[in-house]
């Protein structure tokens, strides 16, 4: 009885002061890679380090003390995760932006507006934090945010405030302002299949016909999977964005997957995938090209559209070995858009396999985050919004990292937390404050007895709700 | 600056990358099995409190766990040793040789007069009447809890 006690009377702590010791190396990896950046690129450290580091502690220190006081019982480790690899991407962009090489004909002040967007980030952070106050709520919005998330999606097909801007037309621009939806899409998807999935679970897991040990779905079961197929397939189509259709596809079948607890999903999913890309291969131009790509990416060197950012970042990472140029040294500049979809290869370059190993362990540890606040959850929706909300990081880096380093055709997706790119940024701030909000109602004990209120009070002040 | 200084530069910032990945590996483990400090404390409370508790206990307060349905069906446990867990596993309380519960599938507990029940994540759902719980659960004298193919009550 005595062991049975001790695994029962499992509490989390609140390790508040574990969070606090994490995000002051957070902060150290953040404001030494600034110094860094200085140190090599112009031989002395910056003279605004003393302006940067207060307002990215600032930043921290707010986020910090929003836990504290809305999420006492959250999880201490997913946020000086996240500050680390925002002040390391801010430092790459910000040693990018310094460049005056021939290549960098960048804008130079893409890290200020970085820094902005993870200022507007880290409010919303807070915000997502002190109004939502239980995960639970976003339940009733399920079919709300679902439309709304479809209408963001389409928001870029609208001719005047639509915007294409390499070939793809997945931005939106009002005044000066540009906005990718489909970031906040991603979010607000997720949302809408957890609550679709926990309701609808029992009716998806029933098994149809068994070939080769799997049972497969029932015919008249495959609509919502079919639906999102069909979204997808929209989006590769209409706006040539070949990652994020990659990925919401890829988010559905996950939650769909861990819903039923139903292997067959996955056959049927990758089965309909594979039709997909292989329709898309066959109907475009640069699907094709893509995939050429990737099958050999030197013959295509020096053509246009080539592999030339491609095969200049796999040139980076091989310069940069296993500890890197060092700050200043390298020379990503020569990859276009180093700031955004290709700032692996440009830590690559500088700092070598054993930062990039350390930024792709801070993603594992993230999902590893994600997954862990899915398994304690007490309730199904929020347990199906962990796994969704853990794999959007885990695709987002695979596909990514994947993509740059030659594993698999390059799609553009920006590197959470890393790359430039506003929306992604304050939507990934986001999506960690809801992971944030789950892991404290589920790591908050239940409500019960403690030696003081079990008093005569006790049944004016019932603190189980009957439901 | 020389090549030296900035080698060392480079060096020392991997290192800290690295004390930080650590560190947060570190954190993650120590946090894996929740707290022992507190444990103790509320393990220390507990007894006190249930040795007080007895006499004011009012008279129809339920004082064991029934299985009343289901292959296991007369097997108790008792209030006193609470919470209990019921499940498969060989650390529950009330075992149950039934495979539609999970290894640790339910638990009940007190919260001043008042009993609950509350799902552990089992695969198959704790019921009470006809309704699957999400949280815990307030349970009265005769209340029917449904665990897989067994049906427990709280008695006097």
């Amino acid at each position: 009885m005595s062991q049975n006690h001790s695994l029962m009377d499992f509490v989390h702590r609140q390790r508040r002061g574990a969070e606090l010791f994490l995000l002051l190396l957070a902060l150290a990896v953040g404001i030494g890679a600034y110094a860094a950046v200085g140190l090599g690129m112009e031989g002395t450290i910056p003279a605004d380090i003393a302006g940067y580091g207060g307002w990215l502690t600032a930043l921290i220190v707010v986020a910090h003390v929003a836990i504290r006081l809305f999420a006492p019982y959250a999880d201490p480790v997913l946020l000086p995760l996240v500050a680390a690899l925002n002040g390391l991407g801010l430092a790459v962009i910000h040693r990018l932006d310094l460049d005056d090489t021939a290549q960098c004909i960048d804008n130079d002040t893409f890290a200020r507006q970085q820094l902005i967007w993870m200022t507007l980030g880290v409010v919303l952070f807070v915000a997502t934090l002190a109004l939502l106050r239980d995960h639970r709520l976003l339940q009733r919005l399920t079919y709300t945010t679902g439309l709304t998330a479809i209408v963001l999606l389409l928001l870029p097909m609208v001719p005047f405030i639509g915007n294409t801007v390499n070939g793809a037309k997945i931005w939106i621009s009002v005044g000066p302002f540009s906005f990718q939806p489909g970031e906040v899409a991603k979010v607000l998807l997720v949302i809408a299949f957890a609550g679709y999935l926990v309701l609808h679970r029992d009716a998806l897991a029933l098994a149809g016909r068994r070939v080769l040990f799997i049972d497969l779905p029932r015919g008249r079961d495959l609509g919502p999977i079919l639906g999102m197929w069909a979204v997808s397939m929209f989006i590769l189509v209409f706006q040539r964005d070949l990652g994020s259709s990659l990925l919401f596809f890829g988010i559905f079948l996950i939650m769909l997957y861990v819903a039923t607890e139903r292997p067959g999903w996955l056959v049927v999913g990758t089965a309909l995938f594979a039709a997909g890309a292989f329709a898309g291969w066959q109907a475009f131009g640069h699907v094709q090209n893509r995939v050429n790509i990737w099958l050999d990416p030197m013959a295509y060197y020096d053509q246009n559209p080539g592999s030339g950012q491609l095969v200049e970042g796999l040139f980076g990472m091989g310069w940069g070995g296993l500890i890197g140029r060092g700050f200043g040294e390298g020379a990503p500049c020569r990859i276009p858009y180093a700031e955004s979809d290709f700032i692996v290869p440009a830590i690559g370059e500088e700092l070598g396999l054993t930062a990039v190993l350390a930024v792709i362990l801070c993603y594992g540890l993230i999902v590893e985050r994600a997954l862990r606040i899915a398994l304690i959850s007490r309730d199904g929706f929020g347990k199906l919004m962990a796994v969704g909300l853990g794999s959007i990081f885990a695709l987002q880096v695979f596909v990514v990292v994947g993509g740059v380093t030659g594993l698999i055709p390059l799609t553009g997706l920006t590197t959470p937390f890393l790359s430039y790119g506003g929306s992604s940024l304050v939507a990934n701030w986001v999506v960690i404050a809801l992971l944030l909000r789950i892991s404290d109602q589920a790591r908050r004990p239940v409500p019960r007895l403690s030696a003081t209120d079990a008093g005569s009070d006790s049944e004016s002040t019932q603190v189980v709700k009957l439901k | 600056m020389s090549e030296l200084t900035l080698f060392l530069i480079r060096f020392a910032y991997l290192a800290i990358l690295w004390i930080f990945v650590l560190s947060a590996i570190s954190v993650i483990r120590s946090d894996m099995f929740g707290a022992r400090v507190p444990e103790t404390a509320r393990g220390a409370a507990a007894p006190t409190r249930g040795k007080s508790k007895p006499p004011t206990r009012r008279r129809g307060s339920p004082t064991h766990l029934l299985v009343v349905e289901g292959d296991n069906a007369g097997a108790r446990a008792e209030l006193e040793d609470a919470p209990l867990l019921i499940g498969r596993g060989s650390d529950a309380a009330i075992r149950l040789d039934d495979d539609y519960v999970s290894t640790r599938h339910a638990r009940v507990a007190s919260s001043g007069d008042e009993w609950f029940v509350e799902d552990l994540g089992s695969t198959n759902g704790t019921y009470v009447g006809s309704v699957r719980i999400t949280q815990p659960t307030t349970i009265g004298l005769g209340i029917q809890v449904r665990i897989g193919k067994t049906i427990l009550e709280l008695r006097k």
